[in-house]
């Protein structure tokens, strides 16, 4: 049992930290812009095509570079172009905005890539068992994927927190006019995180794109989850979004690893049902069975029981 | 204005243009209704392909059908959604569509059968024939079978008698565990395997039992571990498109070298994922060899579809040979109302380009021909898959008398003339 234990750990933390790169960078934009960018995974899915299409010519590692700033620049010029100018119509019309251009990713994805799924693969250099424990092997690019998140993590935060930059984003967060009035130019703030904010969704898809294949639905897959971890995270919070990503990794993994249901709820009271019962369907769940759908339960609750979520402030 | 004029006049001149048309013989035209965009777009695109080649390579560039009649292939698009396909075959019956083929997800071809049987029944004299080319829930020749579908695959159960005898005959496997796609394919592939591993091999041990949540899974690794500790020594699943990739990738990725035994894990990009990884790992069930390929014939045939689709392969012969089956029958009645050739196909014996023999039986409408075990492999592939120097290559066959499973629960309704 402890072997799995361990290995549901390991899972969930990468899990969580690759979420964590697509949250943050939503949850960035969002305490910017007031709104919820429902584009953010394409721009996952953008950056694993991108390193997809680079990797055959140049290797996976000119994909880790310049995937990222490519689908920083597209971030960029959305935002330049497409959402300043929406922006007047109020947020209503921007969050219609990044609904329109997720399917719109999807449709050229499919149209540029094709439907089927991409022969997109790690590096060589990583192909090797980091180390094996208990027989299984940890892969080494797993741990790889670990580094890169805890890094980027890191380095997010010392920006944000200790740089001139940084005080001056969270300045415009909250004081927009104050930060114009002093002599910078907050257009170009609010176009620089939307970018850098893209380019982070475009890592996530750069290091995710050969674990989690490389294929037209996977913004679908993830985009969704990424909404329930920034809102349970409290919307605007950097470091809400990094403990609720990891909840809901470690969550999933051990949900899967358990072998936990209904029916050991069953023998625990003493009930049993027959087979042919008109409920059977319910009276045998498990755990497992239910893991994918267990971050949406907690959201559920957290929307009940702390509105603002895990970090969040109040909204005036 | 001007514009309003001329489109007034192209209007009224249109049934001019078809009636001046028609002196040439009206096309038979043939529905092809799968998803073509959307998740499942590139399996429904694929099918497609292969229907249009096969119409326009064996006949329509050979003068057509019936004395001179083209074979006109209409795409409707599902989205592998029942709903959509109940809209769909309202389209195809107000353009006099009487042949729709269908083969993605056995919830549409339920849901297709349902609203078929229905019209046909309102509608004497205009019915419309379901040409089930892929859809294997057995129901739909067993408690739903109709006198209007016919598959021309073979249905889930019959596969895993034959994958689950080929696992029995492995004296190396002592324990598989199961895991598939939490809907009604992935339960019969769990239930069955489960049934017949108890009766031919009560020594093996299920190890597991998994089902999750179809097209919802980001990463199998946490079920893979589980996989690991369950010490299993084989894998079964009918996952099919991202879940097959991403289950086996995560099989491949954590250094589990056991075989896992599948029902659609080829094709379609997914050979080209597996790649190398995957050699002599990953085997499946199927009709019709993909290497080596026995005729001539067969090999012309796709070599010429290779030529003009570059980018697919000949994924499913089973679309070639329903058409084939129904042409034959097409020109035996010299007909094409689904009438006579539903009566025509029944108990028809018919050799496909492949060389191989096909009985569609008349009692329930399921055909039967030789099914195989192949696997994942670079070596012996003259015909590969994805363009990947990967393919299929045929390990264990059995012969049609062997596949045969009695009729079980089918009360056809025949319609009277």
């Amino acid at each position: 049992m402890l072997e799995v234990f361990i290995f549901a750990t390991l899972n969930g933390l990468v899990t969580g930290l690759l979420l964590f790169m697509l949250a943050s960078g939503l949850t960035l934009i969002f305490s910017m812009m007031g709104v919820l960018n429902f584009a953010h995974a394409s721009f996952y899915m953008l950056g694993a095509y991108f390193a997809y299409s680079i990797s055959l010519y140049f290797g996976f590692w000119s994909g880790l570079i310049f995937a990222p700033i490519i689908v920083g620049v597209l971030g960029a010029l959305v935002e330049r172009y497409g959402l300043r100018r929406v922006h007047q119509q109020g947020h209503v019309a921007e969050l219609v905005f990044t609904f329109g251009l997720a399917f719109l990713i999807e449709e050229a994805v499919q149209f540029f890539w094709g439907a089927d799924t991409k022969n997109y693969q790690s590096p060589d250099l990583l192909d090797f068992p980091l180390f094996t424990l208990f027989g299984q092997e940890f892969p080494a690019y797993r741990g790889f994927m670990i580094g890169i998140s805890v890094a980027i993590f890191i380095g997010l935060y010392y920006v944000l927190t200790k740089s001139r930059i940084g005080i001056i984003i969270q300045a415009a967060i909250t004081h927009p006019h104050t930060v114009s009035n002093l002599g910078h130019n907050v257009p170009l703030i609010f176009m620089g995180v939307f970018g850098v904010g893209s380019a982070l969704a475009g890592v996530a898809g750069v290091i995710a794109g050969p674990v989690l294949t490389t294929f037209p639905g996977m913004a679908v897959v993830l985009g969704s989850i990424v909404f329930v971890i920034v809102v349970i995270g409290g919307l605007g919070s950097l470091a809400g979004a990094f403990i609720a990503s990891i909840l809901i990794g470690l969550l999933q993994s051990y949900a899967i690893a358990s072998n936990l249901g209904m029916p050991d709820l069953l023998n625990l009271l003493g009930l049993e049902f027959g087979r042919d019962h008109p409920l059977t369907d319910l009276w045998t769940l498990t755990l497992p069975q239910i893991a994918p759908i267990l971050p949406f339960l907690l959201l559920v609750l957290v929307l009940i029981f702390r509105p603002t979520g895990l970090m969040g402030k109040r909204e005036q | 204005m001007r514009t309003s004029h001329l489109l007034r006049n192209f209007i009224l001149s249109l049934p001019l243009l078809i009636s001046s048309n028609s002196f040439a013989q009206e096309p038979v035209r043939i529905a092809f209704m799968d998803p073509l965009t959307g998740a499942f777009a590139s399996i429904g695109n694929s099918g497609l392909k292969q229907l249009e080649f096969a119409a326009d390579y064996l006949y329509n560039s050979k003068g057509g059908i019936l004395g001179g009649r083209m074979i006109e292939i209409v795409p409707l698009d599902n989205k592998q959604s029942p709903t959509e396909s109940q809209i769909q075959f309202r389209r195809a019956v107000s353009e006099g569509i009487q042949y729709i083929f269908q083969g993605n997800g056995s919830a549409v071809a339920n849901a297709l059968n349902d609203a078929i049987n229905r019209h046909n029944r309102r509608n004497p004299g205009q019915e419309v024939m379901q040409v089930n080319y892929s859809a294997v829930d057995p129901v739909l020749t067993e408690d739903n079978c109709s006198f209007w579908h016919f598959r021309w695959d073979a249905h889930a159960n019959m596969k895993l008698d034959i994958l689950t005898d080929y696992i029995a005959d492995n004296e190396d496997i002592n324990s598989v565990y199961i895991i598939g796609q939490d809907y009604s394919f992935g339960q019969v592939v769990s239930d069955t395997s489960i049934e017949l591993l108890r009766q031919k091999r009560p020594d093996i041990e299920i190890a597991g039992n998994e089902f999750h949540p179809i097209g919802q899974v980001k990463d199998f690794t946490p079920y893979v571990t589980k996989i690991v500790a369950s010490g299993a020594d084989a894998v079964i699943t009918g996952n099919y498109g991202a879940d097959m990739v991403s289950l086996a990738r995560s099989i491949i990725d954590n250094g589990l070298n056991i075989p896992i035994y599948t029902f659609y894990a080829a094709y379609d990009g997914i050979t080209a994922t597996l790649g190398a990884d995957g050699k002599n790992r990953i085997r499946l069930i199927h009709n019709e060899t993909s290497n080596p390929i026995p005729t001539e014939e067969r090999k012309e045939f796709i070599r010429a579809f290779k030529a003009a689709n570059p980018n697919n392969d000949v994924t499913q012969p089973r679309i070639t040979n329903a058409l084939m089956m129904i042409v034959q029958a097409m020109e035996e009645t010299q007909s094409t109302d689904p009438y006579d050739i539903g009566l025509a196909l029944e108990d028809m014996r018919f050799t496909t380009i492949g060389g191989d023999e096909v009985w569609m039986r008349g009692e329930d409408h399921q055909v039967f021909q030789s099914l195989h075990i192949s696997v994942h492999t670079d070596e012996g592939i003259e015909f590969d898959a994805d363009n990947s120097g990967f393919g299929l290559y045929t390990e264990y066959s059995v012969p049609l008398e062997a596949t045969v499973v009695p009729v079980n629960n089918c009360r056809m309704r025949r319609p009277r003339r």
